[in-house]
């Protein structure tokens, strides 16, 4: 099987986030910055098709060359091969124009493959948009949020999350399939792996080279504001027994807040 | 008309509307007033017969019937396919979704086919200089980006329990029924079945209340005690920090926090919960937040409206208690 994995680098979900006002972006000095949690579910994925059907497995970044790190870690943890598509722009908050570029990388580059995996939504733009939108690029189905994925030949069955239930989705090769957490357990790199990563060239795209115009990459989303969220001050600590306690909670529930 | 038109997006499952879809038509009410277009709603399937006549009493003045056999079972494929049919003859302002499971996987399809932008999650729509600005949060809830999209049709996926329902009208309006056109071979995934793992449960993300647990429960059987408080309390359900996740005594689909789910509740109990940073991103938006832990410097506390500092198996019991008596009277 050939399989496309699309990562992207993201602040550590530890960290707090802080913002600058004039530019309406974060501030990034002394944020620490990881692969984003949901597609190291789909490197873990990508990895274990291979192990069990063959094929190769290459992870696709877009981004400036800081995302090498995160390219070096899916290297690391076993991808036979790494690309970044070297995107000079800071975080845009725009699904539809990472989109345009990573389905015009695969038309592109990766003409061949049978399976592209992402992470559900990179966790910072929380857009949850590029899958869907790849997947419709390309003319490919889709099976988004998921725990479960089986490939038979050149067919798919996928469980994805709803609202209180699961759905199962049916669907042939090609195709593009979402992970979220629950689909496996990702791996840790090993020492060999981290030694023969460090061994790996990783391949750096422009724009140019993949025939992208300036158009196709221009924003479509314009950022007006960028706020912190209302801050929220610490409320009564109710004193007394537990049993009190208990008591007068339900009381303030009830009488103050109106919530019950 | 088109071009002063608010459409709106109908989800229903296993034949019946969901609220948050009428939560989306109520907000897009309320902007359409303010942008001088009219809403319409759109509902797709394989036979639409009976319509229901809440979307007239939400505030649409006319309803698209979409229909196909090839509609009977969701697709994203499909269910684009007669959406992008209906918004190139109608060319609408704005074309609105509940950010469910269906609205954010069908969304951005639609977007890419129209290619245009998409506003996810939105926790507010405004009208500014005659144009849509939609805020979201990002980070989980540890910022919020206010954006306007440059493209028409305005795209946007709407956060489930955050936009208040509009007070039902008793109103009517024209109904349009359209054969949608789907070509054999269009739809190559679709949905085969949905299943329930453990019965009837509420999903975090729809619940109005959510009684979490955290590390401070110390094991998988005492999520019965958060559970027997959900029976209790109507729209509720049981929710979980990471660390119980990954401990294995509750299934990451109860998860709240950034590397979980994002929820926005009428109230939010935290039981046994210290309060990581990713965690209080993901709930910090709820309307009401209870806390419940030993420790009287955890992080839960600083955000918590009412805290209880003390052990949470001596609480519960008497909480149960009065929560039953305070419910039945």
């Amino acid at each position: 099987m050939n399989i496309l994995v699309f990562v992207k680098r993201v602040p550590d979900t530890e960290s707090k986030i802080r913002i600058n006002r004039e530019t309406n972006s974060i501030v990034e000095d002394s944020l620490n910055f990881i692969i984003s949690p949901n597609d190291e579910y789909a490197v873990e994925e990508a990895l274990r098709l291979r192990e069990a059907k063959g094929g190769r497995v290459t992870v696709i970044a877009a981004g400036t060359e800081e995302s090498l790190v995160v390219l070096k870690k899916c290297l690391a943890m076993g991808a036979d091969e790494a690309v970044l598509i070297k995107d000079e722009m800071k975080e845009t908050y725009d699904g539809l124009r990472i989109a345009k570029i990573l389905a015009g990388a695969v038309e592109k580059k990766f003409p061949v493959y049978d399976l592209l995996l992402f992470g559900k939504q990179s966790m910072g733009a929380d857009n949850a948009q590029v899958p869907s939108m790849v997947a419709e690029k390309l003319g490919l189905p889709q099976a988004n949020v998921v725990t479960k994925l089986e490939i038979d030949g050149n067919k798919g069955t996928a469980h994805r999350e709803i609202e209180g239930a699961m759905e199962k989705v049916t669907f042939s090769l090609p195709a593009v399939v979402s992970a979220q957490k629950g689909l496996n357990e990702p791996r840790y790199e090993t020492l060999k792996g981290i030694m023969a990563a460090k061994r790996k060239a990783i391949p750096v795209l422009t724009f140019e080279e993949l025939g992208l115009s300036q158009e196709e990459t221009a924003p479509q989303v314009e950022v007006t504001r960028l706020d912190m969220p209302p801050v929220r001050r610490a409320g009564k600590i109710i004193p007394g027994t537990p049993e009190e306690a208990a008591r007068e909670l339900v009381k303030l529930l009830h009488n103050e807040a109106k919530v019950i | 008309m088109g071009e002063n038109m608010v459409l709106v997006f109908i989800e229903t499952r296993e034949g019946k509307i969901k609220k948050s879809s009428l939560e989306a038509l109520s907000e897009a009410k309320r902007r359409g007033d303010e942008l001088g277009s009219e809403v319409a709603a759109a509902l797709l399937g394989s036979v639409m017969d009976c319509l229901n006549p809440d979307v007239f009493s939400y505030g649409a003045a006319k309803v698209f019937l979409l229909e196909n056999a090839r509609l009977g079972a969701y697709s994203s494929q499909g269910y684009a396919a007669a959406l992008h049919e209906l918004a190139r003859e109608l060319q609408p302002k704005a074309i609105f979704f509940a950010a469910t499971a269906m609205g954010k996987d069908l969304a951005p399809r639609l977007a890419a086919k129209l290619g245009v932008g998409l506003a996810s999650d939105c926790t507010k729509v405004a009208v500014q200089e005659g144009r849509l600005e939609f805020t979201r949060p990002i980070y989980a809830g540890k910022a919020f980006l206010s954006i306007r999209l440059k493209s028409s049709p305005q795209l946007a996926t709407l956060r489930p329990n955050v936009f208040p329902l509009a007070q039902p009208r008793n109103k009517t309006g024209e109904v349009i029924k359209k054969e949608a056109a789907i070509a054999e071979g269009q739809i190559n995934g679709q949905v085969a079945e949905i299943f329930r793992e453990k019965g009837e449960e509420l999903d975090v993300t729809e619940a109005e209340v959510i009684i979490s647990g955290g590390r401070g429960m110390k094991g998988p059987e005492n999520f019965a005690l958060l559970k027997e408080l959900s029976a209790l309390i109507p729209r509720s359900t049981v929710g979980a920090s990471r660390s119980a996740v990954d401990s294995g005594w509750i299934g990451h689909q109860n998860q709240v926090g950034q590397t979980g789910k994002t929820v926005s509740p009428n109230l939010y109990m935290a039981f046994g919960i210290s309060g990581a940073i990713q965690h209080l991103a993901g709930m910090s938006s709820s309307k009401f937040i209870v806390a419940v832990n030993k420790d009287p410097d955890a992080p839960i506390f600083k955000v918590a409206d009412y805290g209880i500092v003390g052990d949470l198996f001596q609480v519960i019991p008497p909480l149960k208690e009065a929560l039953a008596k305070a419910l039945s009277e």
